[in-house]
């Protein structure tokens, strides 16, 4: 308990626990929506696009999110539309993208800074790498996430479950999957500087498909998906600190360890 | 006055002619079967009743204060909402979506006119229950019962029988007559059973990227068109 405290003591893991509890939040919410939706690669399309943004930003010395945010949004709107004209296939599209994305960022790394800290960073995430924007932008969003959820539920429900139900009977089924990509866009941005470029994707799926394994109803789904991100957070990030393992990386066990336990107890089910 | 009538109606995808000179119109109570080939056009003239799809030329015109988003639409299923985690309360109540207006939540009475619709498909006992786990043919009652949350006046259903067994396929035809007959809610339905079609239908709309044949199921069967279109064998 008191190595608990003493851990809390200090400022950056303050900082880190109080973002990470947002993004994680935040991440699961709009997991559930894209998991259903087949949209669950996005998450990890944009995380590598979020890397490139980012190597580039750190090599002509910009501010890293100032770059990263709008790259990111801008890229996810891309590939919505690209989902929806049909023209390219959104799984293809997705892969072309970040692909070319990860490219770009290796390649501007390796001719200006080399491989640093900073970047290995992005690649894996660390919990220090977190700032005081951070913490600002990850409570705007999770305040407009949860806008979004709770004012909007029965036109997200609807949206999510049948989008052909819900243009019919006049809802604009099109804003509220903007809106989900621009938000699932700051979220990848925020996340992946915890994370790493390579693993929050999970954050985005994880959560979402556990709380399927046992939950029957949407509304059920959310809520247990919200609680098992926050807390499979929790847990990882405070094993990451006692048995110094990469944070990242011990949340996605975290999460993976949760999932093995839904899915068995769903089976029994 | 009709509650719907096109007048030489025509749809193109990107200046590409799908569907043309489509002329009908429909009375309250009336059952539309709307039958045709694939690539017929029958998706095409779904999306432009919706209001979904902007007519090229020609117009759609509803009567008796019908709004294109006030029409019970029941969609074909897709692979994501046969596995999507939701209970049958859920789904049903998303019908009302269209009478939320300003409002952002369903109200005592959007879920008093939810419980009626499930009773009305003789699914209120499933309220609690998973829709993933129903069958096919109480899927398709939870869509009706949510289509008819969504409309007072039409229904119009794109395929309701698809992949159902002969059973749960003739409980569906009951449903929908049933519905037509005693609430005088009119139906357009687009389906590939034709047999079926004349036979529970007033009206038929035969497509073939333009409007082939317009009239009673009766003259229908005695058009050669039906008579080519089955096969020679007369129904």
């Amino acid at each position: 308990m008191t190595e608990i405290l003493h851990m809390l003591s200090y400022h950056f893991m303050q900082r880190a626990l109080i973002v990470g509890v947002l993004v994680s939040l935040c991440a699961a919410l709009l997991g559930v929506s894209l998991v259903l939706k087949r949209y669950s690669m996005i998450g990890d399309g944009l995380s590598h696009v979020g890397f490139g943004a980012l190597a580039i930003a750190s090599a002509l010395h910009l501010a890293p999110l100032a770059v990263a945010v709008p790259v990111v949004v801008v890229t996810a709107v891309l590939l919505l539309r690209l989902s929806e004209s049909s023209r390219v296939k959104g799984d293809a599209a997705i892969a072309l993208i970040s692909s070319s994305a990860l490219a770009i960022g290796v390649i501007s790394v390796s001719v200006t800074t080399g491989m640093n800290t900073e970047v290995s960073n992005y690649m894996f995430g660390s919990i220090l790498s977190l700032s005081r924007s951070d913490a600002v932008l990850s409570v705007l969003l999770s305040v407009a996430v949860l806008v979004l959820f709770i004012l909007f539920y029965p036109r997200l429900f609807a949206v999510t479950f049948d989008e052909s139900f819900a243009r019919a009977t006049g809802t604009r089924a099109g804003s509220y999957n903007m809106l989900l990509a621009v938000l699932t866009a700051i979220t990848v941005v925020l996340g992946m500087r915890m994370m790493g470029a390579l693993l929050i994707s999970s954050l985005i799926i994880f959560p979402a498909l556990s709380a399927m394994r046992v939950c029957r109803s949407f509304r059920a789904v959310i809520l247990c998906a919200a609680a098992i991100s926050v807390l499979c957070f929790l847990i990882g990030a405070v094993a990451s600190y006692f048995l110094e393992t990469p944070t990242g990386a011990s949340i996605v066990v975290a999460n993976l360890l949760c999932f093995a336990g839904f899915s068995l107890a769903g089976m029994k089910n | 006055m009709a509650i719907l009538e096109c007048k030489n109606l025509c749809l193109a995808y990107d200046g590409k002619m799908v569907l043309e000179g489509v002329n009908f119109s429909l009375q309250a109570g009336n059952y539309l079967c709307v039958v045709g080939e694939n690539g017929s056009g029958k998706s095409t003239l779904i999306k432009g009743l919706l209001g979904l799809k902007a007519p090229d030329s020609g117009s759609i015109l509803y009567g008796e204060g019908l709004k294109s988003t006030e029409i019970g639409y029941l969609p074909q299923q897709t692979q994501l909402q046969r596995d999507f985690p939701a209970s049958v309360g859920e789904v049903v109540l998303s019908g009302c979506l269209n009478s939320l207006g300003g409002r952002l939540h369903y109200n005592a009475a959007d879920k008093a006119l939810a419980r009626m619709n499930m009773e009305r498909m003789g699914i209120e006992d499933l309220a609690k229950q998973s829709y993933q786990a129903l069958s096919g043919g109480q899927q398709q009652r939870v869509l009706l019962a949510r289509a008819l949350c969504a409309t007072k006046k039409m229904l119009l259903l794109d395929e309701p029988v698809t992949g159902l067994d002969p059973i749960a396929t003739g409980e569906m035809y009951n449903l929908i007559k049933l519905v037509n007959l005693c609430d005088d809610i009119t139906v357009i339905m687009v389906s590939h059973d034709i047999h079926e079609a004349v036979r529970y239908a007033t009206h038929i709309l035969h497509l073939g990227q333009r409007q082939l044949f317009f009239g009673t199921a009766a003259e229908y069967r005695e058009s050669d068109l039906a008579r080519r279109f089955l096969g020679g064998n007369r129904i």
